[in-house]
């Protein structure tokens, strides 16, 4: 069993968001970045899960980014994983990403490729799906579970209002979501160990893009609350009534 | 000309296609081309009534491969029609289906690809797409530069325009492959509003202390025929359903109201439920950092509070 798990950099989640250079890029100083949640807490430990469950499989990372992103990856295979591949590329947009994964996937004939459901900055939930296509193989998005069985996998994945339950043949593309494995910690023996893993640097194959950020913005400030006397529940069921016209 | 996916559960078009939908016959105002629709397996509903929401033709695939949703399968098959169709731009929903199609449509028909989109595309100068980022904390606005551009439009983010008429149906062939993703069960909690298309959703946190109180927020939800919700803390120790998680790690919803109970409003709270129109937070904490999002707010105890909203709800629906 070959897995590939797809990492990527994103804030951390109370990062303050702001933006410069004339609102066209994410205003990174002082920063703190950590793993996409969604990799770390549920792709990369339940392809761990499966490699302790049978130690024979080989467990590769793979991130596509310049040299910032090799704090990141060291923080992934401090939790496990045989080796990590870096693709030397600025991240621009979803398909230029999804051609560099697809090309390292095909490279290293991977059984199963997980990737998250998605990442917490762009939130373009597209990557696998992209990947998938690119290696004409079957996805699975919004997995809550996966399974092993046969030759195939038993998987279940998160649809409008309630789960689906799917079997599938290998190889296979799965995007990861809570459910699927339970955050871990990484030890003091993973830190030190990941200090001497393989971290390959590849350059990246040419592509075209097909999208790019022309601006950000911000929300517009919300106006400020209106508080209601909590003796007073009618006048708030009045407003919601009469002022924001929601109920 | 611009055509729209209509994705449907258990042979019924979802809330958000019919969004989709109306927003995709705007686009094709937009750009003088007509707005057409694409549904795959068989449907219950009156597809003709689509023109209601600006669609001059339905075509429709039955095959009975198609009753059951596979992704590879159906980005084929709408590739295929899109491309005999001349499609410019194709506009999907957001929803765990779509998600699952539209990159993949993306690279079968080197197509640009903005998901999560809130708003009309700008194509005043070239094709721009707005989309919520960081979680809800901003926008970004994206270009398409490929020649033929899809978009994934989130659910509760374009507000339906019926413009009336009739859609013309018909039926369209294709190839279909077998299956590699056999579906082996479907389990849907029944009755229930889905939480991601649900127009007001009533949520509850650790303020509510236990499980056993969870009936304050049923009881309103019931009353406002809205979905419920809760804080991930409260689906982790399972007072609640897993689904009914809402924030950063969980589910991201734009309802119109968002009634928060007994929830601190921490910042991975908010990232799920920024978008919402419309806040109401009760806490007992004047300083709880969910009162600075909020447009109403109450300062109290919601053991208290509640059953008193729940009763000047009842008294303007006119309910015992
Ligand atoms: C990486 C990361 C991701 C996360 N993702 C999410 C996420 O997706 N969703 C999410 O919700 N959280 C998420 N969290 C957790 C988040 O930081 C908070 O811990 C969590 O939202 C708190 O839940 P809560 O408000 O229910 O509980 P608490 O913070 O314990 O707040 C309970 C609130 O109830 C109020 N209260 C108590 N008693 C009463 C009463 N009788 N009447 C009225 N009010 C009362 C209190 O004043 C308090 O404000 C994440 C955290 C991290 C680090
Ligand atoms: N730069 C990247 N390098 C490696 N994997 C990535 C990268 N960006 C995104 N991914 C993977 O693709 C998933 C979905 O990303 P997105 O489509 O941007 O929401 C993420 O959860 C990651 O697993």
């Amino acid at each position: 069993m070959k897995i590939l798990v797809c990492i990527s950099k994103t804030p951390d989640t109370t990062a303050k968001i702001a933006f410069s250079d004339n609102n066209t890029k994410f205003a990174a100083d002082g920063v703190q970045w950590i793993i996409n949640p969604y990799d770390e807490w549920y792709a990369l430990v339940r392809a761990i899960e499966i490699k302790e469950t049978d130690p024979s499989t080989v467990l590769h990372l793979l991130n596509v980014g310049n040299a910032e992103s090799e704090p990141i990856i060291r923080k992934a295979l401090a939790l496990g994983g045989d080796e990590a591949i870096r693709v030397n590329c600025d991240v621009n947009d979803s398909f230029t990403i999804a051609s560099q994964i697809a090309a390292v996937a095909k490279e290293g004939n991977y059984d199963l490729i997980f990737t998250g459901k998605e990442t917490i900055d762009y939130n373009g939930s597209s990557i696998g799906g992209m990947v998938a296509e690119l290696l004409d193989l079957p996805y699975i998005s919004h997995a809550t579970k996966f399974n092993l069985e046969g030759n195939g996998a038993i998987v279940v994945r998160e649809i409008e209002g309630g789960e689906e339950t799917d079997k599938a043949t290998l190889p296979l593309v799965v995007s990861c979501q809570k459910g699927m494995a339970e955050q871990r910690i990484p030890n003091m023996k993973g830190i030190m160990g990941a200090r001497t893993k393989p971290l390959k640097v590849v350059e990246a194959v040419a592509t075209d893009a097909y999208t790019s950020v022309v601006s950000f913005d911000l929300p517009p400030a919300k106006a400020g609350v209106k508080l209601v006397d909590p003796e007073n529940a009618e006048e708030l069921v009045r407003l919601l009534n009469e002022e924001a016209k929601a109920i | 000309m611009v055509l729209v996916f209509l994705d449907q559960s258990e042979g019924q078009i979802k809330k958000a296609s019919y969004e989709a939908a109306s927003y995709a016959a705007k686009v094709a105002e937009q750009l003088g081309k007509s707005a057409e629709a694409i549904i795959l397996g068989s449907s219950k509903d009156d597809l003709s009534a689509l023109g209601k929401y600006g669609i001059k033709k339905v075509h429709t695939v039955s095959n009975d491969t198609l009753n059951q949703f596979d992704a590879q399968i159906y980005t084929k098959v709408i590739a295929e029609a899109a491309s005999s169709l001349n499609a410019e731009v194709i506009v999907l929903s957001n929803t765990t289906t779509g998600k699952a199609i539209a990159p993949r449509l993306s690279v079968r028909l080197k197509a640009g690809l903005v998901s999560g989109a809130v708003a009309l595309p700008d194509t005043s100068n070239g094709f721009t797409v707005r989309k919520s980022v960081f979680s809800g904390k901003a926008y970004a606005n994206i270009g398409i530069s490929t020649s033929i551009k899809i978009i994934s439009l989130n659910p509760n983010s374009f507000t339906i325009v019926e413009v009336g008429g009739n859609a013309e149906i018909a039926a369209l062939s294709a190839t279909v492959d077998a299956p590699k993703i056999e579906v082996v069960s479907v389990n849907k909690v029944s009755g229930d509003v889905p939480l991601s298309e649900a127009d007001i959703v009533v949520s509850g946190g650790r303020g509510l202390k236990g499980p056993e109180n969870w009936g304050l927020v049923t009881e309103l939800a019931g009353l406002l025929g809205a979905a419920t919700a809760c804080s991930r803390p409260v689906a982790d120790i399972h007072w609640r359903p897993h689904h009914e998680h809402v924030g950063q790690t969980g589910l991201a919803i734009a309802p119109n109201l968002y009634i928060a109970i007994g929830i601190s409003g921490a910042i991975q709270h908010l990232a799920g439920v920024n978008r919402s129109k419309t806040i109401v937070v009760i806490n007992k904490d004047p300083e709880a950092p969910f009162f600075k999002a909020a447009d109403y707010g109450i300062v109290g105890d919601a053991f208290e509070v509640v059953p008193k909203i729940i009763n000047a709800v009842k008294k303007i629906k006119g309910v015992a």
